[in-house]
């Protein structure tokens, strides 16, 4: 499989992850190889096979939709300096 | 001392827990300044539990001290699965398992240190800031990963105790073998992942690791059971089957190096000894692919879990400048380690348009001809064996030369029972030139007790 350091840049900018120009650099490579190794599962005789996405049947287990003890407010914000009149505080979404 | 006779001497107000506690908290940090192992002793916390299970001597574990690793949130204690992107995060509330060993009279010391997120199979990948654990017997060599510090002080610790570790691919299995005691993986959902920092959802499992196969049974007991918090939790039916038969993964064994080769044909020995039959089998489909299975679906979920971590409601923070995605990357780009971006950067490109069906879909394919595969075979035997890495505990210095790809074939031996969700345990069976060799011993799902049963026939005690 083909990377090179304009598909890298592109899949860090989908992971939401600055690169530095050395990290790019070592990365590139070090990716190729190992999706190279990967492109052997291609070969696995899977046709008509269903993906196991957990290794065993999970029952339906739900639990009653009503209320419970959960996180205070305060609590929920107490881990984070970014927070404003009770909401967490986050970078602006939109440019003016 | 064993566990059980330790809490028996409890229960009977033999061993006074709050001098015990002091004397372990004090061992504890006289082997990490060496060593390394812990994140952080948590003092304050196991005399204060230690106080309160002297006044009330019960319980399955009473008095008994636990360490825990980094990804099993322990309520007021920092937490980061050994990661700078979560330095500073003091969990609000415990992990299901936790509070179980808690109810049980377990004693916390502190938490273990592991590979980043356990993105590793020889703890070097620890978080930016945290020193790598080095091996209990010699410090030129790795203890494993990525549960590195939970065997190391399981190794090292001089008074009883036992560890709470996670494994994903090979994570309580490599540290277990490397330092010579028994780490123990249960069937996948049998033991609650509410409160773990997830690496991948449908591979991760809480285990234990301990200096024998009756300590780890003992924590095992406490710590499964069904939990409405997780909702990927199933309850164990424990079945009870007889060992008869056992498999021998031949092609595993033969990649071993000689030595290692040589201590899994003893315990085949020990096993012949106690009229068990034992039978060759072949797994062409894991032995094959099990490795490019795992990498790919391990980095795909790795990749969606990690995004939770962007600087905002907990852990490491920066000053909130430009928009959403570019202070997101900024604080990603600053406190993940280079294998956690490799992991990140290897997992998103799995789960792009154009890439998915090639890759997550079919791995997902892959893994179900892995899990049928293994079925297949406890049709004839009730546990399989193999070693449970091919060498002993490498230099620090050897690894450090490996590419990523040279490091992921490491785990070759223990990735196919972990994609499986097979429960499987890692014994000492002797040594190699004074380093810990460790079988690996897998059964069938929910087949924990013939397990432990095989596991006791063939583990070496004298090594610790």
């Amino acid at each position: 499989m083909d990377v090179d350091e304009k598909l890298l840049r592109q899949i860090a900018k989908n992971a939401r992850l600055h690169l530095s120009d050395a990290e790019v650099k070592t990365f590139t490579p070090q990716l190729a190889d190992v999706l190279k190794a990967f492109s052997k599962l291609k070969d696995a005789p899977t046709k008509g096979v269903e993906p196991a996405f957990h290794p065993i049947d999970l029952p339906a287990h739900e639990r009653k939709d009503s209320p419970g003890p959960c996180l205070s407010q305060d609590d929920a914000l107490s881990l984070t300096p970014h927070k404003k009149d009770g909401f967490f505080k986050g970078p602006k979404a939109i440019d003016k | 001392m064993s566990i059980k006779d330790f809490v028996k001497q409890v229960h009977a107000k033999k061993i006074d827990v709050v001098k015990n506690t002091k004397e372990a908290l004090c061992a504890l940090e006289g082997i990490n300044s060496k060593h390394h192992f812990m994140t952080v002793v948590s003092s304050d916390l196991a005399l204060a539990q230690a106080n309160a299970v002297a006044k009330n001597p019960k319980g399955r574990l009473a008095g008994l001290p636990i360490t825990v690793k980094d990804c099993i949130l322990v309520k007021g204690v920092e937490s980061t699965a050994s990661s700078a992107v979560l330095k500073g995060y003091v969990p609000l509330f415990s992990a299901t398992v936790i509070d179980r060993l808690i109810k049980e009279g377990a004693i916390i010391l502190g938490k273990t240190v592991q590979d980043e997120f356990g993105f590793g199979t020889f703890c070097l990948n620890v978080g930016k800031g945290i020193e790598v654990p080095t091996h209990p017997i010699d410090p030129t060599h790795v203890c494993g990963g990525s549960s590195g510090g939970s065997g190391g002080i399981t190794r090292a610790a001089n008074f009883v105790h036992a560890s709470i570790a996670e494994t994903t691919g090979g994570s309580i299995e490599s540290p277990a073998a490397f330092c010579g005691v028994v780490g123990m993986c249960p069937t996948w959902g049998t033991v609650s992942r509410y409160g773990l920092i997830d690496y991948a959802s449908s591979l991760d499992k809480i285990g234990p690791m301990a200096k024998s196969v009756e300590d780890a049974k003992l924590v095992w007991e406490v710590m499964i059971g069904q939990d409405e918090k997780d909702s990927t939790s199933v309850k164990h039916p424990q079945e009870k089957t007889a060992l008869k038969t056992v498999g021998v993964i031949r092609a595993l064994v033969d990649k071993a190096d000689p030595e290692v080769k040589q201590r899994i044909k003893e315990a085949e020995e020990l096993f012949k000894k106690q009229g068990i039959k034992l039978i060759d089998i072949d797994l062409p489909i894991t032995e094959r692919y099990a490795i490019e299975t795992y990498y790919v679906l391990a980095l795909a979920e790795a990749s969606t879990n990690l995004a939770k971590y962007c600087g905002m409601r907990y852990g490491a923070t920066e000053k909130l400048e430009g928009d959403f995605n570019e202070y997101f990357s900024t604080v990603r780009e600053k406190y993940f380690g280079a294998e956690a971006k490799r992991r990140i950067l290897l997992g998103t490109f799995a789960r792009m348009a154009g890439h998915r069906d090639a890759l997550y879909i079919q791995a997902a394919k892959v893994r179900r001809l892995i899990i049928n595969e293994y079925k297949k075979e406890f049709q004839k035997c009730q546990v399989l064996l193999s070693p449970t890495m091919p060498i002993t505990a490498p230099k620090r210095s050897d690894i450090e030369k490996l590419t990523p790809l040279q490091h992921y074939a490491m785990d070759l031996m223990t990735v196919g029972p972990n994609l499986a969700g097979i429960p499987h345990i890692s014994v000492p069976v002797g040594e190699s030139k004074g380093l810990p060799v460790g079988a690996m011993l897998m059964a069938d799902h929910f087949e924990e007790h013939v397990l432990f049963d095989a596991a006791t026939i063939i583990e070496k005690k004298d090594t610790n």
